[in-house]
């Protein structure tokens, strides 16, 4: 480059602009270019499915409905005394008539109702039942209230009903979450669920178990198979794998319900063993709808994705090594313990994390073969979605329960990679 | 490499007592359902030894052996229990005398490594059992289901006749059931229309954003990927639920304001939703093919005169292709497949194959099931063969041989 070195200044490209500015336009190009292809997938994934997460995130702390609906009675409520055990002043019932006689044109106070009764059993029908004769009340005309009220339904006369009302009208509540660890919000700040209510931390934490207990019986099934898979000759490993890939491409329902033939009690296991005569005809084994048709079915279902990045680590591992542990007198556990399993450790740990994470968010199998002692908090979410209604509930159990597995799938990423996912 | 290792015949002493104690386990099951199992361990026992001598000892005939052996028991198990019982009998016979003769003659150790201990051969082939048994529990409830769902009768069990192979205990009702029962078949064509148009929503966007992602200089490439991936790792009740508050909103607002066909704005949302699911499974495959591009051959059409355009058509399509058909079917069977989301984010007329079946397992049952069972079965050995052939000329197409 004689030219270069004699004319001093910046190299310049081939119309005349620096190299440098000319290289960074490019580059720049490059970049802008490569947005533009993520773009419209990217869009439609923050749309369709970001989004609708941070949706459900926010909904599990809104609280907006009392306030909306009985704006004049939270304002006058504010100087009651909910710890007093007196009941509010004459201007709470009168804000409260105002307030009801509007929402029942609407066809609100139901609503209000029915999100009420998820804190204080009653409510629902205390609102539904009142409604029709307050609605007759005028407000202008034919105070006082106070004992109108009371005379239409007994609630209003109660305490706990102003309490609860207060308690709850704050418009971004903790009070769903305080739900999912079976607390609740009392005028007194937060407080246990009473005995017979406390369900959902037992939920979780069975949850939990059971999807380790999974996870375990995953790893001591898939360990000897992709021991085998990784040892064997490529032609052999490569039909061997067939038998893995099978289940791993069949559908999920298909699996389920196969199992659901394999474990009724007139089922094809019990029928075998009967027929063997190991069991007897009058004590077929119970193992569907509970714990033990979940864990088995579901072992199954997540096997291959436990056999599948065990394999792919213990491919790697050179056969060289334990035979150069042999060949300096270990003996068979120790090159196994002290040479083999180390170097397969990855491939326990990725498996391990996905089956977790998978098992913990199943929803299918455990409502077909887990009856009612063996689902899991995703059974749950999906009860209060449809058929309790309880919505907020549903998305405060959804949002801990996907704190759980990001934090997974963050240690995930810490040790495996996303990058390093592969399939089939 | 271990092929030629020398083998020898082994003494009676170490023959005998091993098939002893495999006659005796079997001999659990015969006495199990004949009364008493302590009999029918002796008996087992007692029985298998003495064949195993006789034929060692006395006929000297391997050939001969075999005959005698799987013919007897074939015919004893017929004359106590019938058909099935022969079966099992001259599968028991044959493995009797296989298995005597394999330890006889030391065939056991014809493949292994001349240098082992006997109790290193020993935990080798109980290895091989281990495994056998994990790979009967993948396979075997998927192979339960065919037969099943040829049952003659309503039941979820094998009848007496089916056992019997009975002709009459099977019976294609329920596959007839499945071809003209409308609930059936209007699931499995709402299966048909949505799960390929979500396929080819997530493949066209999910192709498009995987070359973006390929290229040398994106900026915050990992956020990006950790978005387009995170609806494979959100679990499914999690998206249900976030999905069934949004596309609820969307849906009504489409109705309400927009005026839309209610029929159309049911299937759109679930061909959206499924189409989000399939994304990252076509993102991961494109991408791992995309690894081994030679960027060289974009340039060099580049260089030609081509444009943009036509490079990705005639060079690029090509060569990705396999992976963005395998891709495509990750998605097709992702959604040919959810049933969860669909349930939540869909009304009764959106009603697919997999929710007809949740429903079927839940509420009324029907052995309809198992014959649709049957049916996905063959279509996921369809979609299994179809990947593997990819995978194997992808890598042909990238100068690699096929593993």
């Amino acid at each position: 480059m004689t030219d270069a070195s004699q004319t001093a200044g910046p190299m310049l490209a081939a119309d005349g602009t620096p190299l440098k500015q000319s290289l960074a336009r490019s580059l720049r190009r490059q970049k802008l270019r490569a947005l533009f292809l993520i773009a419209p997938l990217l869009i439609f994934v923050l749309v369709s499915f970001i989004v609708p997460i941070g949706s459900m995130l926010f909904r599990s702390v809104e609280n907006s409905i009392v306030r909306d609906t009985l704006p004049l009675t939270v304002d006058a409520l504010q100087s009651w005394d909910e710890k007093s055990g007196e009941l509010p002043d004459e201007n709470v019932y009168e804000a409260f008539v105002r307030d009801m006689i509007v929402a029942i044109e609407n066809k609100e106070h139901t609503r209000l109702g029915s999100r009420l009764n998820y804190e204080e059993t009653g409510m629902s029908s205390l609102f539904r039942r009142s409604g029709r004769q307050i609605k007759k009340l005028d407000p202008e005309t034919d105070g006082p209230f106070k004992e109108k009220l009371i005379d239409i339904h007994d609630g209003w006369g109660d305490v706990k009903t102003w309490q609860v009302i207060k308690t709850h009208s704050v418009p971004i509540t903790n009070g769903y979450f305080l739900n999912a660890v079976d607390m609740r919000r009392t005028p007194d700040g937060p407080r246990m669920q009473p005995e017979d209510k406390r369900i959902l931390v037992k939920l979780f934490g069975r949850t939990l178990f059971m999807s380790l207990v999974i996870t375990g019986a995953c790893i001591l099934l898939a360990y000897p198979v992709s021991y085998l898979l990784a040892t064997q000759p490529t032609r052999v490993s490569n039909m061997l794998m067939i038998l893995v890939l099978l289940p791993f491409w069949t559908s999920l329902l298909v699996r389920t319900s196969a199992w659901k033939v394999m474990l009724q009690q007139q089922g094809v296991i019990n029928d075998t063993l009967v027929w063997l005569g190991l069991v007897a005809d009058d004590a077929r084994l119970i193992i569907i709808n509970n714990q033990i048709g979940t864990i088995i079915a579901m072992t199954h279902i997540l096997l291959p994705f436990m056999i599948l990045p065990m394999y792919s680590v213990m491919q790697t591992i050179p056969p060289s090594y334990t035979r150069a542990a042999k060949s300096m007198g270990a003996t068979n556990w120790t090159t196994f313990w002290r040479i083999y399993f180390p170097q397969s450790i990855p491939g326990i740990g990725a498996g391990s994390i996905l089956v977790f994470i998978l098992a913990i968010g199943y929803y299918i199998t455990p409502e077909i073969v887990g009856g009612t002692k063996g689902v899991f908090i995703s059974n749950r979410i999906a009860y209060h979605i449809s058929s309790s209604l309880n919505w907020g509930l549903a998305a405060a159990l959804g949002t801990i329960l996907l704190a759980v597995v990001l934090i997974l799938y963050w240690v995930y990423d810490k040790i495996v990679g996303i990058d390093n996912v592969k399939l089939g | 490499m271990a092929a030629l290792t020398p083998i020898s015949r082994k003494p009676l002493s170490m023959v005998l007592p091993s098939v002893a104690l495999a006659g005796a386990f079997a001999g659990i099951f015969v006495g199990a359902g004949n009364g008493s199992v302590p009999m029918g361990m002796i008996g087992g026992a007692i029985l298998t030894a003495g064949l195993a001598w006789f034929y060692i000892s006395v006929l000297r005939n391997e050939r001969l052996a075999y005959w005698i052996n799987i013919l007897g028991f074939g015919l004893a198990g017929f004359l106590f229990t019938g058909i099935g019982g022969g079966i099992l009998g001259l599968l028991g016979g044959w493995f009797f005398v296989w298995f005597t003769y394999w330890l006889y003659e030391g065939r056991y150790r014809r493949k292994l490594l001349p240098y082992l201990t006997a109790q290193q051969v020993f935990f080798h082939y109980l290895f091989r059992v281990i495994c056998g048994a994990i790979f009967v529990f993948l396979i075997t409830p998927i192979l339960v289901v065919l037969p099943l769902s040829f049952n003659a009768q309503d039941f979820f069990t094998f009848t007496p006749e089916m056992l019997r192979l009975d002709p009459e205990g099977y019976s294609l009702k329920h596959y007839q059931d499945f071809f003209t029962n409308n609930e059936w078949q209007r699931s499995f064509k709402n299966s048909l229309i949505i799960a390929p148009i979500a396929t080819i929503i997530s493949v066209s966007l999910g192709t498009l954003a995987a070359i973006g992602l390929s290229q040398s200089h994106v900026p915050g490439r990992r956020a990006i990927m950790a978005i387009l991936i995170s609806p494979m790792i959100v679990p499914l009740i999690i998206s249900a639920t976030g999905m069934f508050f949004f596309y609820s909103d969307i849906g009504r607002f489409l109705e309400g304001t927009l005026g839309f066909n209610k029929t159309f704005v049911g299937y759109l949302k679930v061909i959206l939703a499924h189409a989000v699911l399939g994304i990252p499974f076509v993102i991961i495959t494109v991408t791992a093919t995309l690894v081994g591009f030679d960027r060289s051959l974009t340039r060099a059409a580049a260089n030609m005169g081509a444009g943009p355009v036509r490079t990705f058509f005639k060079i690029q399509m090509p060569l990705i292709l396999p992976g963005v058909i395998s891709g495509g079917l990750f998605a097709f069977i992702t959604s040919f497949d959810e049933v969860v989301v669909v349930l939540f984010v869909g009304s009764a007329s959106q009603k697919t194959l997999p929710w007809q079946m949740f429903t079927g397992l839940r509420e009324q049952i029907s052995p309809t099931i198992l014959a649709v069972a049957t049916i996905l079965v063959v279509i996921s050995i369809a979609l299994l063969t179809t990947v593997e052939l990819l995978r194997r000329r992808s890598e042909r197409l990238r100068g690699l041989t096929p593993a």
